[in-house]
């Protein structure tokens, strides 16, 4: 809401500084925006009160020697003229009249004035110098809005109303402050000048001037002429009408156009701006329908018929339904109630009789029907956040008033009023106990009183601890004891509050083990060397297809009814495919990726509405395994027991031992290359997901380099299910012993299976095994691998002997060989 | 010459050619020529036995003293060559401090986390705990039990993502703030009393932006019991802007909006850039708005299974990718969900 400080004087006295205005309004909840200024020395073209002043043309004569320039003799004071060359079009009917006998005001601007170019779409400043132009000296000018910043209009000079006085600074007749507001959805009561006028009286301890406007009335009453029938009264609460005779339609005067202006709406004619400038001024939106296109002088308010049409003023035509209501005739549809006129009904150039309706709608209807035809109007927005019934008898003698005094119209006595909900007033009992017990701090009802009459509340002390607070009827906002204590608040100012630490019981306190672990999986993974990333939880049809066709199923998927882009229309069932075109952007950007995301996905469920939404662990690297660097100029690159090295610290640092890692045939994954976590739980063994190197198909779907790519993707919840406590063992005060082992087997017989061995007969003695070395070649036979152990023996107890390890190493020997059918290697 | 003057001269002769020596070789001969067994001081020292008897005990003394005199020299001047030995090896084995360190690899959270951490424990000292609500959710949680009837000009305040949905279902909807949480919460602990905070994504239809996500992230906190008030609220979240941003930051509290709260509230701290003297990232107010809050609107507790009569609470909600952008100096929002590790590799 745009509120010039020169309108709002209208009805209030401001007493302080602008800024400290602002300042007070926004501490009350009325947030200042900006402030505008406009002409005067803060403002963005400063007018200098010495070189910009009001001026009257005396007489307009052809330039000599150019044919679209003309010469004007100006006073720009009393007694003092000056002659202006210019080129103002809308100088040219006064050309070679002589001395001019009606006033004919504009700005004159001299020499060292700053303007605005008017020639250039842009904002930018000039300073005004003498030159000659086709042979005549011009060191002056008469000026363009445009010039003057005031709008974008560069057609012909500003011309002022003829009582403008000459000599006056341009600065001091129309410079001004535009104060602009966020108006919140619950104070609709402000998006008037009198309701910012009430508020601001009330804040600054004014008070409200509201306007007592005397209306000149003859001819017919308008109740004998008109006949007003509301079929919907729950949708209608009051509906007024008035009617004025014989009106022209010209332009509305300048000052009420400059009021539209600074108030943001343009200004149209004077019927249009009287409409509007009402509406600006009272928060009563307001329609003028042409009175003689209304058939049978009877106004109907009614849902519309099925497939009734209706052509509103922007010229589009309207397919309507019984959900929503118009103002009719007695034959057709006038507009869409409370939204848009129609076409039918449109005040015009022949124009003689005007039909004024000022009404009030049910908020919700009107919120319908704007949405549904897209047609938010400033009139739609009054009265979806809600009208003040009891203004309408004001808002009609307003625009009557301004009807006759701006479009020479004669007044019918007299205003149609249908009322269909009685007038109620809202009253709330309000005790000092439950200010406290909201706010925290005691007041008397005496105090509580004197911080609401300024609002227009009325109230009555009953006793020092109740009162009893009638609700003026342009604050239906207010219906309950808390919304009178955010009034109480807010008067007393929400910063004279006390704040207080909390002394109510304190609920019993619980640990959130799950969200611990999950930041724990967080701490590891980045300890790890990964880069914690969040990708969006919206995404294609595509992007999954990319990592696994068969994924590109929609039924599987929520779809957004609104999507914003086909990118993000369909929620994730997994993290790797947007991790993945993050991975390779920075395999681009970088040579390298390394990144995890903790999240979750959104699976359908068949016997649910809604999804449900798994906690996930993604994990991608690819490119090289450290940072290039003077130690290390060609660091190696990622493969498949980087992430199994990561996966195997992740389940290491959760202590999960219920868990096995096997061969996967998951169709992202390179063959060969692809590994599972297996979980052993209550309910038997469950997949925890699979990782290893992206399948190079995948791989140039997401256009990545040639490089192995590294991925996993885990169900999370399900792993910090598995997690446990560790155990400590005691550590041995006794020398330990070591035993390489190296033994030959067949490849197909995996690590795994020879190392479980190992363990399975070197028994309790046996305290570390670490495979140190993978052998395969042509010595060996074709197939056999050889995987070298070291061992390392240690017992609690005491200092093992050798003939004791000699032994051990023996029957490790034989139990391998007979398991697994490895060979010591000769 | 006398024994005692041979000495004399020896003393005098080892001496001098200890001051010469540099090097532990030189030193060990040195040693083994002057005091060594066949050292010359042993050698004369067998001459004793022809000095008179009488004169002996003198003799004997001052060889004592010579010897405790080379002893000594012999220490120092090889503990001077060790140490030069040593600072020669030191050179030798001297590196370039300016050339960079071996890097281990490290991975960094993301910023967000790092800001939802910092928000949930600084509330968790005040007894909040941390409690979890579905993305998805109905019309009817995110909405309608919130105070926001469908209709309501305040749903313009929340620009929806809905879910496709068979005709005449229940609608469903990413939720466009934490707030369904709050009913959650409540109705999990009613009658008792509820201290929480709620952290989790948000969704809205909003064009992305330099400054507007589709998706952020929203901490909400609420607490409800019999004797909660506007003034807890305020002692809450001033004790909240000074854990964040210092001891002693301004603040101020505006009236403000929210349909789920009454009275409701924003929460400024003064800007920490300009000290309140107003700039660019302050929109020249010298504030930034940190916090949307207010008292639990009387419906909203009563959905949440509360007496609103006998029960009172607060609640309050902010975005922790606001806070990191003013935090970190962050211009593009963007960047948040890029993955993106040159932005990822910027933080701690």
């Amino acid at each position: 809401m745009r509120i010039p400080l020169s309108w709002l004087r209208e009805y209030v006295d401001v007493t302080i500084p602008v800024a400290e205005l602002a300042e007070r309004l926004t501490r009350s909840g009325l947030e200042v925006d900006s402030i505008e200024h406009i002409g005067g020395t803060q403002a963005e073209l400063p007018w200098d009160p010495a070189l910009v002043l009001v001026c009257n043309i005396l007489e307009v004569t052809q330039h000599p020697n150019a044919d679209r320039l003309v010469l004007a003799t100006v006073e720009y004071a009393p007694g003092n003229t000056h002659t202006v060359v210019t080129g103002a079009p809308n100088l040219y009917e006064y050309k070679g009249l002589g001395r001019l006998t009606h006033p004919l005001k504009s700005v004159f601007a001299r020499e060292g004035a700053v303007l605005f170019d008017g020639h250039v779409a842009e904002k930018v400043k000039v300073k005004l110098k003498g030159k000659p132009v086709r042979g005549v000296m011009s060191d002056a000018m008469l000026c363009s809005e445009k010039e003057l910043g005031l709008s974008e209009e560069h057609e012909g000079i500003l011309i002022l109303p003829a009582d403008a006085p000459v000599g006056m600074s341009l600065v001091e007749y129309i410079g001004d402050t535009v104060v602009d507001i966020d108006v919140l959805p619950n104070m609709a009561r402000t998006l008037s000048l009198v309701g910012m006028a009430r508020e601001i009286a009330a804040l600054t301890n004014q008070t409200l001037r509201l306007p007592n406007p005397a209306v000149a009335t003859s001819g017919a009453d308008a109740n004998a002429t008109f006949k007003v029938t509301i079929a919907t009264p729950e949708l209608c609460p009051r509906f007024t009408a008035s009617v004025v005779r014989n009106v022209t339609i010209k332009p509305s005067p300048f000052w009420m156009q400059r009021r539209l202006i600074m108030a943001g709406m343009r200004p149209i004619n004077n019927i249009v701006d009287i409409s509007n400038y009402v509406m600006l001024e009272l928060g009563t939106p307001n329609h003028t329908f042409d009175a003689d296109c209304v058939a049978e002088a009877h106004i109907v308010v009614r849902n519309a018929h099925a497939d009734e049409q209706l052509k509103t003023l922007d010229g589009r035509t309207h397919t309507l339904n019984p959900s929503h209501l118009l103002v009719c005739d007695t034959t057709k549809a006038l507009s869409v109630a409370g939204v848009m006129g129609g076409e039918s009904s449109e005040v015009s150039d022949r124009t003689q009789n005007v039909l004024v309706e000022a009404a009030v709608w049910e908020p919700t209807i009107i919120r319908r029907m704007s949405t549904a035809f897209k047609l938010r109007s400033e009139a739609s927005k009054r009265f979806e956040r809600g009208v003040d019934t009891e203004m309408l008898d004001l808002a009609q003698r307003r625009l009557c008033q301004l009807l006759h005094d701006y479009a020479d119209g004669v007044v019918a006595p007299g205003m149609v009023d249908v009322r269909s909900v009685p007038v109620r007033d809202v009253t709330i009992t309000l005790t000092n106990a439950e200010v406290k017990r909201i706010l925290g701090l005691d007041f008397t009802a005496a105090q509580i009183s004197d911080l609401l009459t300024p609002l227009g509340f009325g109230c009555t002390v009953n006793t020092s601890t109740s009162l009893e607070v009638t609700v003026p009827s342009y604050r239906r906002d207010v219906s309950h004891t808390a919304d009178l204590c955010e009034e109480v608040a807010r008067m007393f100012g929400y910063d004279n509050l006390p704040s207080t630490i909390m002394a109510d019981e304190l609920p019993t306190q619980r640990t959130n083990l799950a969200l611990e672990r999950e930041h724990f999986v967080r701490d590891v993974l980045s300890g790890a060397g990964l880069n914690e990333a969040i990708t969006y939880s919206l995404t294609s049809l595509a992007s999954a297809a990319n990592l696994d066709p068969a994924e590109a199923d929609a039924t599987n998927y929520l779809h957004l009814a609104n999507p914003l882009s086909s990118e993000r229309e369909y929620m994730r069932r997994a993290i790797l495919p947007t991790l993945l075109e993050s991975a390779a952007v920075n395999l681009r950007e970088r040579g390298s990726t390394r990144l995890f995301e903790v999240g979750r996905v959104y699976h359908r469920r068949d016997d649910a509405i809604l999804p449900a939404e798994p906690l996930r662990v993604a994990i991608v690297m690819a490119g090289q395994r450290t940072n290039a660097s003077w130690h290390d100029a060609v660091p190696e690159t990622v493969d498949f027991f980087d992430i199994k090295g990561v996966v195997e610290l992740l389940c290491e640092r959760l202590q999960i031992t219920s868990i096995r890692i096997a061969p996967s045939d998951a169709d992202y994954l390179q063959p060969g290359r692809a590994a599972q976590l297996i979980a052993h739980t209550g309910a038997g063994e469950v997949v925890i997901g699979h990782f290893g190197e992206l399948h190079p198909d995948a791989r140039e779907r997401f256009a990545m380099p040639t490089v192995r790519v590294a991925v996993a993707e885990f169900a999370l919840d399900t792993l910090l299910e598995l997690a446990n406590v560790p155990r400590y063992t005691s550590i041995s005060r006794y020398p330990a012993s070591s035993q390489d082992l190296a033994l030959v087997a067949p490849v197909t017989v995996s690590a795994e299976t020879i190392a479980a061995s190992i363990r399975k007969y070197a028994g309790a003695a046996l305290s570390s095994i670490e495979l140190f070395d993978v052998y395969t070649g042509a010595n060996l036979g074709e197939g056999m691998r050889s995987l070298a152990y070291r061992l390392t023996f240690r017992s609690s107890e005491r200092t093992l002997g050798d003939d004791e390890i000699t032994k051990l190493r023996a029957k490790i020997i034989r139990g391998v060989e007979h398991e697994t059918g490895a060979k010591m290697r000769a | 010459m006398s024994i005692i003057d041979q000495l004399a001269a020896i003393e005098q002769a080892a001496l001098a050619a200890l001051e010469t020596i540099t090097t532990s070789d030189a030193i060990g001969e040195w040693k083994s020529n002057y005091l060594g067994k066949q050292g010359a001081i042993a050698k004369l020292s067998r001459e004793l036995g022809t000095l008179p008897s009488d004169q002996r005990p003198a003799a004997g003394q001052r060889f004592n003293a010579v010897r405790a005199v080379l002893d000594e020299a012999f220490a120092a001047r090889e503990a001077t060559i060790s140490q030069a030995a040593q600072q020669q090896a030191f050179g030798q084995d001297a590196v370039d401090v300016t050339l960079p360190g071996r890097l281990p690899v490290v991975g960094r959270l993301h910023p967000s986390t790092r800001v939802l951490r910092m928000i949930t424990d600084i509330f968790a000292d005040m007894g909040f705990q941390v409690w979890e609500s579905p993305e998805v959710e109905t019309d009817t949680l995110n909405f309608g039990l919130l105070n926001i009837p469908e209709d309501h000009p305040a749903r313009d305040m929340w620009d929806t993502f809905y879910i496709e949905t068979a005709p005449g279902a229940e609608k469903v909807l990413l939720r466009t703030h934490t707030s369904p949480g709050q009913i959650h919460a409540m109705r999990a602990h009613a009658p008792n009393p509820v201290r929480v905070i709620l952290p989790g994504k948000c969704y809205r239809y909003e064009q992305v932006t330099t400054r507007h996500e589709m998706m952020f992230h929203q901490v909400e906190g609420i607490a409800v019991g019999q004797h909660i008030t506007f003034s807890d609220l305020k002692g809450t979240l001033i004790g909240f802007a000074e854990r964040l941003y210092g001891a002693g930051t301004k603040t101020r509290f505006r009236p403000s909006y929210f349909p789920f709260t009454e009275p409701s509230v924003e929460l400024d701290v003064e800007c920490f850039l300009c000290k309140g003297a107003g700039c660019r990232i302050c929109k020249q107010s010298g504030w930034l708005e940190v916090s949307g809050a207010g008292m639990i609107h009387p419906t909203v507790l009563r959905n949440g299974g509360y007496d609103p009569d006998v029960y009172s609470g607060f609640a309050f909600g902010m975005g922790p990718e606001r806070i990191t952008m003013l935090r970190h100096g962050i211009d593009d929002i963007r960047w948040f969900f890029s993955g993106d590790e040159r932005f990822l590799q910027q933080f701690v």
